[in-house]
C-alpha cells in the first residue's frame, strides 16, 4: 500500500506501525520505547507526528506513530511544525533530569539518546532546576548500573522481564521517580542480561567488563565476526584497541540471534586477553626465547616425517584449520579431538539432517513455532539463544491468537499483553532435571533419557499409527504422549529440539521420528539438534573417528599426535587421555591457552583465537559462517593454526619455497576433496572484495587518535598491524566512506545513528531481513519428496541397577564453553561443581545436600545436592566447570561416600 | 425542597445497618429486580438517561450495553470507590453512611450485567470505610441478599472489597484493573477496552460509587420518572461535595435544575461566604477541571445564568467553562492566592503521575518547580509563558486522562488570572506578604445583579 510521508508517496506493508513505516522509508524519526523485538507501547511519546485526513486537512491530529497502523492512503506528516516541536519537548522533558554525563558516560559515542536528542534539535535547556537523583545498585559483574542517567522508556524491564522472563528486574516507586532496578542489590540472576546494555537507548546499563578496559566506539577496531561459545553460532561484532580486545556486541542476523546474546557469548570474550596465552613457539627444554620460527620449522619438519603422525582435530577450531590438519595428516590419520560416544551421537545426527526429509530449524524457525517439543536437550545451558527462542515460540504463539482475536496488529505490544495475560504457546519441556524454561512449559517432563526417547516414540506413534507402539508402556506416559500429540497435530509449524545432554541415541533418533511423523501429513515440522561446540558439526561432516578410535590400531604405540586447539582432557576422561598420551613419542599441541593437553607438548605452537583470525564454522543447523580477523596481535608468532599447518605441509614435503594455501584457495580445496562442503566459500568475503577499489574499514571514520590513551608518551597512534596478502577490510580507518553492505559491514553506523539501533538503515524494514543479497550457506538440502526413514528400535525402559548409577552432564549456561570459563566475570559467577543425585539414591547412600562422594572411574570427591523430581538410578555431575572432570557421559558409574 | 433519592434517608437513625436501612424501605429495588430481565434492567438505566459520576459523564446504560457476553467467560462488575481528586468526597459519605444502598445497588446492577463476581476497589486512605462495607456485606449475606440462589431466582453474587495503595492514577479504570489484578497500576493502552477484556480477561464494567447508588431509586421508580428529574441530558439528582471558603461544606444532593449562584449562597447548600469575603473564584468539578473566576463561575460569557448541571457547567468550552466533573466544588475568596492554589494542585498531580509516558512524568514535575518559583518570588516572566507551553504539550498527548487532568487547572488558571501569575512575577517580595486579591473585577454578585 501506499502511504504519503510529508506529502511524498511511499511504499508501506500491510500489519506495520506507522514508525516502522517511516524508518523502512530511511526516514529518521525518534523513538525510545519501541524496539522491534519488543514491540510499541506507547510510553516515551517520542515518536509522534501528524496524521491527516485528507490532502485538504491542514490541521491534522498529533498520533504516537508507533501506536497507528499502516493504512492505505494515510497522509502523515513527520517534518509538520507541531509534530517536530513536540518531539523536540519530549526530549526536552527527558533531558530535565539526564544528568548530561555524556564525556564520562560509557554509551557515549553510540548512544541512542544522543543521538535522538541531536535528532529532534533540542539545544536550548529551559529547566533550571535541581535533577533528580538515584542510588545505584551493585548489579553483579556484568552489568554496571547508573540510574541518574535514566529516561524512563521501560524497555528494560519489558526486554529483561517480559522478552527474556528474569524476574529479578522491574520498576519500582511513580510519579518522576520510577527506578529500575532489583529490589536490593545482587547478581542479575538472567544468563540473558548482557542484552540490557544495548537495549537501553541510554548508559543506565552498560558491559561492566568493558570499563575494565574501557574505549569508546569510534576508537575500535572491529570486524564481523561469529561467536564461538556454543553450537547456534551468533553473530557478533567483536571490538579491539591496542592489542586488547575490548568488547563483543550483538550483530544482528535475522535467521540466527535477532538482536540479543547471551551472557556466554558477550562476556566470554575475555580469554582473548588471558595471561594464559600462548604467545611464543615452545619447544620443550628449550628456553622459549631461543625458538625461532626457522628453528621451530626445522624441529617440526624432523618430527611431520615421523612413520605413525596422526592429527586430533577440533570442535572448536575453524573448518580450515581442521581441514589443513587434515591434509598435513592425511584423510586415514586424521581424528576428532572428542569421545567416541560423542562421535557416534554427531555422525546420527549427520547421517539424519543430511537425508533431508526434515527441515533444519534456525533459531528464527523456533521463535516463530507454534508448538515446541524439547525432547531430552538441557537447551537452557547447553545452547542458551535456542532457549530464548523457544520461549519467544511460546509467548508469540500466545501473542498471536490473542491478536487474531480481536484483529490486532503483532507489534501493539501493550494491548496484546493484556489480552495473553498468563496465556502460553504449546511447549512440552521433556528433560532428565529439568530448565528454567519448565515454568513457560505446558507439559513438563523430567525423566532418564531411554524414558524420554520412549515418550518420543510414544508420541511419533500417536502421530502415525504405522509406527510401531510401546511395549509396557505405563498409562501416564502414554497419556502425556497422547497429549504432545494432540498439540503437534493443531500445530502448523512445530519445531523438535533435541541434541546430545541426553547422551543416547534413542533420544535423537525419537526426535527425528515425531518431527518425520508429522512431515507425513499437510504440515512442516522442523528439528533442531544442539551439539556441544561452535564447530561441532563441521568437524562431524568431516566424518573422522573420535580420537578414541586411535586405539583400535594394534600399532598405535610411538606416534606422533598434532593436536589442533584441543583440550583432550575436556573431551575424554582422564585415564583414556593420559593413556593416548602414554603412546605418543611427540605430541605438537597448537592452541591459543596453556592448558591440560599443551602440559602434554614437546612442541606448542601459538594459535591465534577468534579475534585474531579468519575462519568458518557450521553451526548446529548446519549454516557455515564466516569471522574475520579483528586485529592482529602484537605477539608476531601468533597465527592462524591453518597458517601454521600450511607452513607445516612445506616443511613436511621439504618444499622450502614454497608458498601456503590462502583462505579461500584452502576452502576451494576442501570442497573438492570434502563435497559435502560444497559452496562453504561462499560464506566469506572475498579476500579481493572492495568496493570502487577501497577496502572497507575496520575503524569508523571517527577513529582519530582524539582519545589518545598514550598521549604522554608520542602524540601519534600507534600504526595497527597490516595484513600479509589480501583482505576485504582494512586496518586503518582507510578506505570505502560508505555504508557498505550488511554483510561486510565491521559495525554498524549510519549517519546521525552512531548506536547499534543503526542497524536499521541496514535492513529492509525494521527487524527484518537486511537489504541486499546476503549468501546462507547451508549444509543440508530440504529435500521434500523424499519419504523419511523412521526409526523402530524403541529402548525398554530404564530400570535402575543396583550399586550403579547412569551417569550425564550437568551443564552449565555460563560455563559449559571452555573457553568462556577463561573470562574472569564469568568465572565469579560460576556455581560449585556437584553431583546431583535423586532423594532416594541420596539416602540409600546415607548423603545429604554438601557430603561429599566419590565417583568411579573417577578422582575427584564432589559435593552432592538432592534433587527432588530426579528419577532413581541417575547422576548429574557438573560439567566444564573447573575443578570437574570427564566421565564416560552415559556409562553407569559407583559412587562411595567420602 | 429538592427531591432527594440517594441521601433521603441520610440522617435515619443507624442507618449505617441493615434493620433501619432495611426498616425505610431499602432493598426494595432487588426484589423488583431479580424478577426483571437484565436486559429490561439495561433498558430501564438506559431510559434514566444516568450519566456516570465519576467525572467523564458518560450514559451508564450505553457503558452497560457494551459489555461483551462470551459463551462460557464470566462477567464482572467494579465499583470504583477510587475517590481520590482533591475536593471530592460524596463517595465516601454514601459508603460510610449509606453502605446498604450501595450493596443494594451493586446487587441490581450484577443481576443486570451477569456479574457473580463483583469488587469495590477502595481508596486505600479510607482506611476506615472497607469495615463499614463488609460489615454490610455480611449483613445482606445474612439476611439472603447476597451468596448463593438469591431470593430463589438461582442468580448467585458474592461482594469483595479490594483496599487500594494509595494511588489516585488507579482511580483511572484500566489502572484499577491492574491494581486489582495484584499489578502495578499503571494506566492500560485501549483497545482492547474492559467492556471486552477486563479484569482477568473477562468482560468488565467500572463505575463508579454514585453511579451504582443511582440505580436503587431507577430500578424503585422507573427510568422514565428518573429521566423527569433534572433538566436536558442532566438527569437524575447529583451529589456535590462543597469546600472551601463556604460556610455550610458538605455533601448535598441537587437536582441539576439549581443554579451555581443559589448553590453557594442559599442557606439550603453553601450557605455563602463567611466573613462577608467576596467570591474569588470555583473549582466545580473536582481539581482537575477548569478553575473560573467568579463573574464567569455565576454567568456564562453569553450573559446566561450558569446552573448545576452538566451542560450548563461546561458552556463556553474550555476558553469561558468548565466540567461537572466528579462534583468535587471548591470554593476560594478573595483572599486566596490563585498562584498557590494551582501549585498545590500541580504537586498532587506530580505525585500521582504513574511514571509510564514522558509528557505526564516529566511534565508535572516541571510544572510544580516552576509554580513553586513563581509563587515563592523567584518566578521570570518567561517562567509563565514556559508553563503555558508544558501544559499545552502534555495536554492530549498521554496514555491516560492524567496528564490532561495535570494540564487544565494549570491551563484555566493562567488563561483567567494571568495578571496574577505576573503580579507575583514582578512584586516578589509583596507576594510574600500579601495576596493579590479580587483584583480586576468586583464583587460577582454585583456582577450578577447588573
Amino acid at each position: 500500500m501506499t502511504i504519503y510521508i510529508d506529502n511524498k508517496p511511499y511504499e508501506a506493508k500491510a500489519g506495520k506501525n506507522l514508525l516502522e513505516a517511516c524508518l523502512a522509508a530511511g526516514i529518521n524519526l525518534p523513538y525510545f520505547c519501541w524496539h522491534p523485538s519488543l514491540g510499541s507501547v506507547g510510553a516515551c511519546r517520542q515518536c509522534a507526528v501528524k496524521v491527516f485526513k485528507d490532502e485538504k486537512d491542514t490541521q491534522g491530529r498529533l498520533v504516537m506513530s508507533c501506536m497507528e497502523g499502516v493504512r492505505d492512503g494515510v497522509r502523515i506528516g513527520v517534518e509538520e511544525a507541531t509534530a517536530k516541536a513536540f518531539r523536540e519537548q519530549v526530549i526536552e522533558w527527558m533531558m530535565t533530569n539526564h544528568p548530561h554525563d555524556c564525556p564520562v558516560c560509557d554509551e557515549g559515542g553510540s548512544c541512542h539518546l544522543q543521538d535522538m536528542t541531536v535528532m529532534t534539535g533540542h539545544d536550548y535547556r529551559r529547566y533550571h532546576y535541581k535533577k533528580r537523583t538515584y542510588k545505584n545498585q551493585y548489579l553483579g559483574p556484568l552489568i554496571n548500573h547508573e540510574m541518574n542517567r535514566c529516561i524512563q522508556c521501560y524497555r528494560c524491564v519489558r526486554y529483561y522481564h517480559d522478552y527474556a522472563g528474569g524476574d529479578d528486574l522491574n520498576v519500582f516507586a511513580a510519579h518522576n521517580h520510577v527506578y529500575f532496578g532489583r529490589d536490593k542489590d545482587g547478581v542479575l540472576q538472567s544468563p540473558f542480561s548482557g542484552n540490557l546494555a544495548e537495549v537501553c537507548p541510554t548508559g543506565v546499563f552498560t558491559d561492566k567488563t568493558l570499563k575494565e578496559h574501557y574505549t569508546r566506539k569510534w576508537d575500535l577496531t572491529m570486524a564481523p565476526s561469529v561467536c564461538t561459545h556454543c553450537s547456534v553460532g551468533c553473530n557478533i561484532t567483536a571490538g579491539e584497541r591496542y592489542g586488547k580486545l575490548r568488547c563483543v556486541v550483538n550483530r544482528y542476523n535475522e535467521e540466527v540471534n535477532g538482536y540479543f546474546l547471551c551472557d556466554r557469548g558477550r562476556f566470554g570474550y575475555e580469554f582473548v586477553n588471558s595471561e594464559n596465552r600462548v604467545t611464543q613457539p615452545l619447544i620443550r627444554g628449550r628456553m622459549s626465547e631461543a625458538v625461532s620460527e626457522e628453528e621451530l620449522m626445522h624441529e617440526l619438519s624432523v618430527l611431520l616425517s615421523q612413520q605413525k603422525l596422526v592429527g586430533i582435530g577440533s570442535a572448536r577450531a575453524s573448518l580450515e584449520s581442521n581441514f589443513a590438519l587434515r591434509q598435513l595428516v592425511g584423510a586415514g590419520n586424521f581424528y576428532a579431538g572428542i569421545s567416541e560416544t560423542e562421535a557416534y551421537l554427531t555422525r546420527l545426527i549427520v547421517q539424519v539432517m543430511q537425508e533431508g526429509t526434515l527441515h533444519s530449524a534456525s533459531l528464527k524457525d523456533i521463535e516463530q513455532a507454534d508448538a515446541v517439543i524439547v525432547l531430552g536437550e538441557d537447551v537452557w545451558n547447553t545452547a542458551p539463544m535456542m532457549a530464548l527462542a523457544v520461549r519467544q515460540a511460546a509467548m508469540k504463539t500466545a501473542a498471536n491468537n490473542a491478536a487474531a482475536q480481536l484483529s490486532l496488529p503483532a507489534w501493539h505490544d501493550a494491548a496484546i499483553k493484556e489480552l495473553v495475560q498468563t496465556d502460553k504457546g504449546f511447549l512440552a519441556n521433556i528433560t532428565v532435571a529439568g530448565s528454567p524454561i519448565d515454568n513457560i512449559a505446558q507439559v513438563t517432563v523430567h525423566a532418564v533419557p531411554d524414558d524420554i526417547a520412549r515418550l518420543g516414540f510414544a508420541v511419533a506413534h500417536e502421530l502415525s499409527n504405522t509406527l510401531p507402539a510401546l511395549a509396557n508402556a505405563d498409562e501416564k506416559l502414554l497419556q502425556t504422549a497422547r497429549q504432545i500429540a494432540a498439540a503437534l497435530q493443531q500445530s502448523k509449524h512445530p519445531v523438535i529440539v533435541s541434541g546430545l545432554s541426553c547422551v543416547n541415541s534413542a533420544v535423537i533418533r525419537a526426535a527425528f521420528d515425531i518431527a518425520a511423523a508429522l512431515n507425513n501429513t499437510h504440515w512442516k515440522a522442523s528439528v533442531a539438534y544442539v551439539l556441544p561446540e561452535c564447530n561441532s558439526m563441521g568437524l562431524a561432516l568431516m566424518q573422522a573417528p573420535s580420537a578414541e578410535r586411535i586405539f583400535d590400531s594394534s600399532n598405535a604405540n610411538d606416534m606422533t599426535a598434532l593436536i589442533l586447539e584441543n583440550d583432550l582432557y575436556r573431551y575424554l576422561p582422564q585415564a583414556t587421555a593420559d593413556a593416548f598420551f602414554s603412546r605418543c613419542s611427540n605430541v605438537i599441541a597448537l592452541d591459543s591457552i596453556h592448558n591440560n593437553t599443551t602440559e602434554k607438548a614437546q612442541v606448542l605452537i601459538p594459535a591465534a583465537t577468534f579475534a585474531e583470525a579468519d575462519g568458518s564454522m557450521v553451526n548446529y543447523e548446519g549454516r557455515t559462517q564466516h569471522y574475520y580477523k579483528v586485529f592482529i596481535p602484537k605477539e608476531g608468532h601468533i597465527k592462524e593454526s591453518f597458517h601454521w599447518l600450511n607452513s607445516m605441509r612445506i616443511a613436511k614435503n621439504n618444499r622450502s619455497n614454497g608458498h601456503g594455501l590462502s583462505l579461500d584457495e584452502l576452502l576451494h580445496e576442501a570442497e573438492i576433496e570434502m563435497p559435502v562442503f560444497e559452496g562453504v566459500h561462499d560464506a566469506m568475503l572475498s579476500p579481493h572484495y572492495s568496493i570502487h577499489g577501497e577496502h572497507i574499514p575496520r575503524e569508523p571514520h571517527r577513529y582519530s587518535g582524539r582519545t589518545a590513551m598514550y598521549a604522554n608518551l608520542n602524540v601519534s597512534e600507534q600504526k595497527p598491524l597490516q595484513e600479509e596478502g589480501e583482505s576485504a577490510f582494512g586496518f586503518t580507518m582507510e578506505g570505502f566512506k560508505g555504508q557498505p553492505p550488511a554483510d561486510a559491514a565491521p559495525f554498524f553506523w549510519s549517519p546521525g545513528w552512531n548506536s547499534g539501533q543503526s542497524v536499521t538503515k541496514y535492513q529492509q524494514e525494521p527487524g527484518g531481513a537486511f537489504k541486499g543479497h546476503i549468501p546462507a550457506v547451508q549444509l543440508f538440502h530440504d529435500k521434500v519428496d523424499k519419504a523419511p526413514v523412521f526409526f523402530k528400535d524403541i529402548p525398554e525402559a530404564f530400570v535402575a541397577r543396583k550399586q550403579k548409577w547412569l551417569v550425564l552432564p550437568q551443564y552449565h549456561v555460563l560455563a559449559s564453553g571452555e573457553l568462556s570459563s577463561y573470562t574472569k566475570a564469568l568465572a565469579s559467577l560460576l556455581p560449585e561443581a556437584c553431583v546431583v543425585l535423586s532423594e532416594t539414591d541420596a539416602a540409600l547412600l546415607g548423603v545429604r545436600d554438601g557430603d561429599k562422594i566419590r565417583v568411579h572411574p573417577g578422582t575427584t570427591a564432589l559435593p552432592v545436592k538432592v534433587h527432588l523430581s530426579l528419577a532413581n538410578g541417575v547422576v548429574l555431575i557438573s560439567a566444564g566447570l573447573p575443578g570437574t572432570e570427564v566421565y564416560n557421559w552415559g556409562d553407569w558409574v559407583k559412587i562411595e561416600k567420602e | 425542597m429538592a427531591v432527594k433519592l440517594l441521601l433521603e434517608n441520610a440522617h435515619v437513625e443507624g442507618i449505617r445497618y441493615y434493620e433501619a436501612y432495611r426498616r425505610t424501605g431499602g432493598y426494595r429495588s432487588v426484589e423488583k429486580a431479580l424478577k426483571m430481565t437484565p436486559e429490561a434492567i439495561v433498558e430501564e438505566v438506559k431510559k434514566s438517561g444516568l450519566r456516570g459520576r465519576g467525572g467523564a459523564g458518560f450514559p451508564a446504560g450505553m457503558k452497560w450495553s457494551f459489555i461483551a457476553k462470551p459463551e462460557g467467560v464470566p462477567r464482572h462488575l467494579v465499583c470504583n470507590a477510587d475517590e481520590s481528586e482533591p475536593g471530592t468526597f460524596k463517595d465516601r459519605y454514601l459508603m460510610e453512611f449509606l453502605p446498604h444502598l450501595l450493596i443494594e445497588g451493586l446487587i441490581v446492577s450484577s443481576f443486570a450485567l451477569g456479574s457473580n463476581a463483583t469488587y469495590i476497589y477502595i481508596r486505600g486512605e479510607y482506611a476506615w470505610i472497607p469495615d463499614i462495607l463488609e460489615h454490610a456485606i455480611d449483613e445482606a449475606k445474612a439476611n439472603g441478599w447476597l451468596g448463593k440462589n438469591i431470593l430463589g431466582t438461582g442468580f448467585d453474587c458474592e461482594i469483595y472489597v479490594q483496599r487500594g495503595a494509595g494511588a489516585y492514577i488507579c482511580g483511572e479504570e484500566t489502572a484499577l484493573i491492574e491494581s486489582l489484578e495484584g499489578k502495578r497500576g499503571n494506566p492500560r493502552i485501549k483497545p482492547p477496552f474492559p467492556a471486552v477484556k477486563g479484569v482477568w480477561d473477562r468482560p468488565t464494567v467500572v463505575n463508579n460509587v454514585e453511579t451504582l447508588a443511582a440505580v436503587v431509586p431507577i430500578i424503585n421508580m422507573g427510568g422514565d420518572e428518573y429521566a423527569k428529574i433534572g433538566v436536558g441530558r442532566s438527569t437524575g439528582t447529583k451529589l456535590i461535595s462543597a469546600c472551601g471558603n463556604i460556610n455550610k461544606p458538605g455533601v448535598y444532593e441537587i437536582d441539576m435544575t439549581i443554579s451555581v449562584e443559589e448553590f453557594i449562597y442559599s442557606d439550603e447548600y453553601c450557605g455563602g461566604i463567611p466573613n462577608g469575603k467576596k467570591l474569588k473564584a470555583c473549582i466545580p468539578g473536582g481539581s482537575s477541571v477548569p478553575i473560573l473566576p467568579a463573574n464567569l463561575l455565576l454567568k456564562t460569557a453569553k450573559g446566561e445564568t450558569r446552573y448545576m448541571n452538566y451542560e450548563s457547567l461546561s458552556d463556553g468550552g474550555f476558553a469561558t467553562g468548565s466540567m461537572m466533573g466528579s462534583g468535587g466544588f471548591i470554593v476560594l475568596d478573595e483572599d486566596q492566592c490563585v498562584v498557590r492554589n494551582t501549585l498545590t494542585l500541580a504537586r498532587f498531580y506530580r505525585h500521582e503521575s504513574c511514571g509510564q509516558c514522558s509528557p505526564c512524568r516529566e511534565g508535572t514535575g516541571w510544572m510544580e518547580k516552576i509554580l513553586k518559583n513563581i509563587e515563592y518570588g523567584k518566578g521570570k516572566m518567561s517562567d509563565i509563558d514556559l508553563l503555558w507551553d508544558i501544559q499545552r504539550k502534555i495536554e492530549g498527548n498521554t496514555i491516560c486522562p492524567l496528564g490532561d487532568a495535570a494540564a487544565w487547572p494549570v491551563a484555566a488558571a493562567i488563561r483567567h488570572f494571568r495578571d496574577e501569575f505576573e503580579w507575583h512575577v514582578l512584586n516578589p517580595e509583596e507576594s510574600q506578604r500579601r495576596n493579590y486579591g479580587l483584583a480586576h473585577y468586583a464583587d460577582a454578585r454585583e456582577i450578577v445583579a447588573a
